[in-house]
């Protein structure tokens, strides 16, 4: 018998306003409309300030550590546009605050969290996500599971869950791709490939020459875009989200991107990366293109940028404030969220902290209660 | 390179450490950090066995995550300090199969709390290949990180492994509390023809001690008496041991004597330190920084009770963190941590009882 082909694939690339300003209108055209991308860009320059503001709050010692989003906003936003807030879910990871807030959760609860306080995780019921994910890859099998949930609902709900070129080489990655596919779970796999995760480049976590074909493998839909071309990514996202509706099953979205900061905080990215690599990608910048396709649709101007960049430093303050106007947390709050009804042990516990009484039973020592603020 | 097939009983070529000599002073002026410490015993064993190498996220060009291997890259060469893509399941999981073929990894975990996406390699593999093939394959591997609550790090970054992990026979766990002690007790877990868990703490990383610079190995299973004391045994492991000794300060200040054991070791447990200890002063005080359930100081009291129910005086008291998931809030992960101050009201609570 002669060799045949088993199998042979393609992956398309999607990119619709370039770097140089350039707009396709063919695939482009209804995509975003004027007042959508006037929306789009405000928010993402909010998200820009956002981080800004939260690198100087670390540095002085009013944060912990904190992941910026800088370079990545487009990714978030243009997906984020497909869906339908209060009915759709975005299970995250870290690197997508626009698409979150987009969904509804109020902005200061991302800082509330990364100031260290677990209520910043206490997701508002009409807002559809999951709180951050730190464990890197864990998240992407929950998202298929509450997929494959809507399904048995019987709704059309589809799930959003992000996540880094890192993240890809998790098992649980690859076992979510499978279960979604083979569960048919409406999940849109959203993979922000910036190159690095921390100081690993993309060169070192896979052999693949790009991330979109590892979704090949499990037989689901798959395509790369531009990921700091909002157009783009919502192109595909809207594909993506019409199947998933349809109950098609799970679609990937490999969103070319780059990460403009540090990884964290706590990470000083000039020791590891080309300094004219960031300069290549400075200029790619998601909010420099977005600002240049409205300036040449004359719905923008210097004036209009200078007045959004105080209105957004005005937001951002007034999250800031929100989020540090927060009382401090009760002692007693850490027993308070462990079970529907705490158990005796748990209660004995709580008492003995109270009445300060470790190796004494605390019905011995008068209940006095000290309970305070820390 | 390896030039030789090594099955890990072969030691040709390879000294090994010789418990009878003892140890180099404790005191001196070679004042280094906990992280230099670590590196050093790694260093030294690359150097004279060509089978040990170390893998871990971001180990290589970034120096280590916590700059535990600085250096490292540039002596021991892209072979052998190894980056790796971000599986934990995966790279544990490689490093039993070369670990079984006699090489000797030490596997960085980022932070403990992060092997437990590796739980089959670490937990149902590595401790159980000696006795599942008939003594044929050992698992000569070092898994070493971070453990216990780093910082406002969050419940899901702040675990501390040793109550869940220690309950598996087939490996032993180390946990030092200070520079010293680090590097003598990683030498021995290199060198350990059994899978050692190697436990850290991100918080202790920058402390400070003299070290000596030669290698030297520490036994496991070998308490090391703090401070003595008639009052009450204190028996630690790992960071809370300095809690134990700043609350010992404090407590003798008030005529309050302490005999503090640093356990150093978790299997083996020096459990005749203990008993000894306990015979003494006939009060006890267990402190450790994982869950009070089933954990680490529920089997150190069940053997003292074991073992000397009649010398005690007072029940036996163990001070842990809560029975809750780490806080992030800076004011709550305190008060969940065994503190100096949690200490000294249990040890006053069993004192003046
Ligand atoms: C299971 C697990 N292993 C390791 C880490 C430590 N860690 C945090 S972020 C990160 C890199 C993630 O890279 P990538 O997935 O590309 O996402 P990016 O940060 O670039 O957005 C690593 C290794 C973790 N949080 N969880
Ligand atoms: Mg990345």
């Amino acid at each position: 018998m002669p060799k045949t082909t088993a199998y042979t694939a393609s992956i398309e690339y999607i990119s619709i306003l370039d770097e140089q300003g350039k707009f396709d209108e063919k695939l482009g055209k209804g995509l975003i409309t004027d007042e959508q991308a006037l929306d789009l860009y405000e928010r993402m320059t909010v998200c820009r300030q956002l981080d800004e503001f939260a690198f100087k709050l670390q540095r002085s010692g009013r944060m912990g550590t904190y992941p910026q989003n800088k370079g990545q906003e487009a990714a978030a936003v243009g997906s984020a546009l497909a869906l339908t807030p209060g009915q759709d879910w975005v299970v995250p990871s870290y690197r997508e605050n626009a698409a979150l807030f987009m969904m509804g959760l109020p902005m200061h609860y991302v800082l509330q969290y990364w100031m260290g306080d677990e209520r910043g995780s206490q997701i508002p019921e009409n807002v559809k996500m999951t709180p951050l994910s730190v464990p890197i890859g864990t998240h992407m099998l929950h998202a298929a599971g509450i997929g494959y949930a809507e399904r048995i609902r019987g709704t059309k709900n589809v799930v959003a869950t992000y996540f880094g070129d890192g993240a890809t080489s998790e098992g649980d990655f690859h076992e979510a791709m499978n279960f979604a596919s083979v569960l048919k779970s409406p999940v849109i796999f959203i993979n922000q490939n910036n190159s690095w995760a921390i100081s690993v480049p993309r060169d070192k976590q896979m052999a693949s020459e790009t991330v979109a074909q590892k979704a090949l493998a499990y037989g689901m839909p798959t395509v790369r875009v531009d990921g700091n071309d909002i157009f783009a990514v919502k192109y595909a996202m809207d594909d993506a989200v019409k199947r998933a509706r349809a109950g098609e099953g799970p679609s990937f979205i490999e969103a070319v991107t780059y990460r403009l900061g540090d990884h964290t905080t706590a990470d000083d990215a000039r020791r590891y990366r080309d300094p004219q690599e960031v300069e290549a990608w400075i200029a790619r910048d998601p909010l420099i293109r977005t600002r240049k396709y409205l300036e040449s649709k004359k719905l923008w101007n210097q004036a209009k940028d200078d007045t959004l960049q105080e209105r957004a430093k005005t937001i951002v303050k007034e999250v800031v404030a929100t989020a540090e106007g927060v009382s401090k947390p009760e002692i007693d709050s850490i027993f308070n969220a462990m079970f529907a009804e705490p158990h005796t042990e748990l209660v004995r516990q709580r008492d003995t902290m109270r009445t300060s009484s470790l190796g004494k039973d605390p019905s011995q020592t008068g209940l006095k209660n000290t309970t305070q603020n820390v | 390179m390896i030039t030789a097939d090594l099955h890990p009983a072969s030691i040709e070529n390879v000294p090994q450490p010789d418990f009878s000599k003892p140890l180099p002073p404790r005191e001196g002026d070679r004042i280094i950090q906990f992280r230099e410490a670590l590196k050093e015993a790694m260093s030294h064993e690359m150097r004279q066995d060509e089978r040990v190498f170390l893998i871990g996220e971001e180990v290589a060009e970034y120096n280590g995550a916590y700059k535990v291997s600085q250096g490292m890259l540039d002596e021991f060469g892209p072979k052998r300090i190894i980056d790796s893509p971000i599986s934990e399941n995966g790279f544990a999981g490689m490093c039993t199969g070369a670990a079984m073929y006699g090489l000797r990894p030490i596997v960085e975990f980022m932070s403990w709390s992060f092997s437990l996406v590796a739980a089959d390699p670490i937990l149902n593999n590595v401790p159980k290949m000696l006795y599942m093939s008939g003594g044929q394959w050992g698992c000569p591997i070092v898994f070493r990180g971070n453990d216990g609550a780093g910082g406002q790090l969050g419940s899901t970054h702040s675990w501390c492994v040793e109550g869940l992990f220690a309950n598996v026979p087939g490996m032993k766990m180390a946990i030092p509390s200070n520079p010293y002690d680090a590097k003598g007790l990683l030498a021995t877990a290199i060198a350990d023809p059994d899978p050692v868990f190697f436990l850290e703490s991100e918080r202790m990383l920058g402390d400070k001690a003299h070290v000596p610079e030669e290698q030297y190995y520490i036994p496991f299973g070998q308490a090391r008496v703090c401070r003595e004391g008639d009052a009450v045994t204190l028996v630690s492991f790992g960071r809370p041991v300095n809690f134990c000794i700043e609350a010992a300060e404090k407590l003798a200040a008030e005529g309050i004597e302490c005999d503090v054991l640093d356990m150093r070791t978790i299997r083996p447990l020096d459990i005749d330190s203990i008993i000894a200890s306990v015979k003494k002063t006939n009060r006890v005080v267990v402190v450790d920084q994982s869950w009070p359930f089933a954990g680490i100081s529920s089997e150190v009291i069940t053997q003292i009770c074991e073992r000397c129910f009649d010398w005690l005086d007072h029940q036996p008291v163990r001070v842990n963190t809560e029975d809750v998931p780490t806080p992030y809030a800076k004011g709550l992960e305190y008060a969940y941590l065994p503190n100096p101050e949690r200490i000294a009201e249990a040890v006053k609570n069993v004192v003046n009882a």
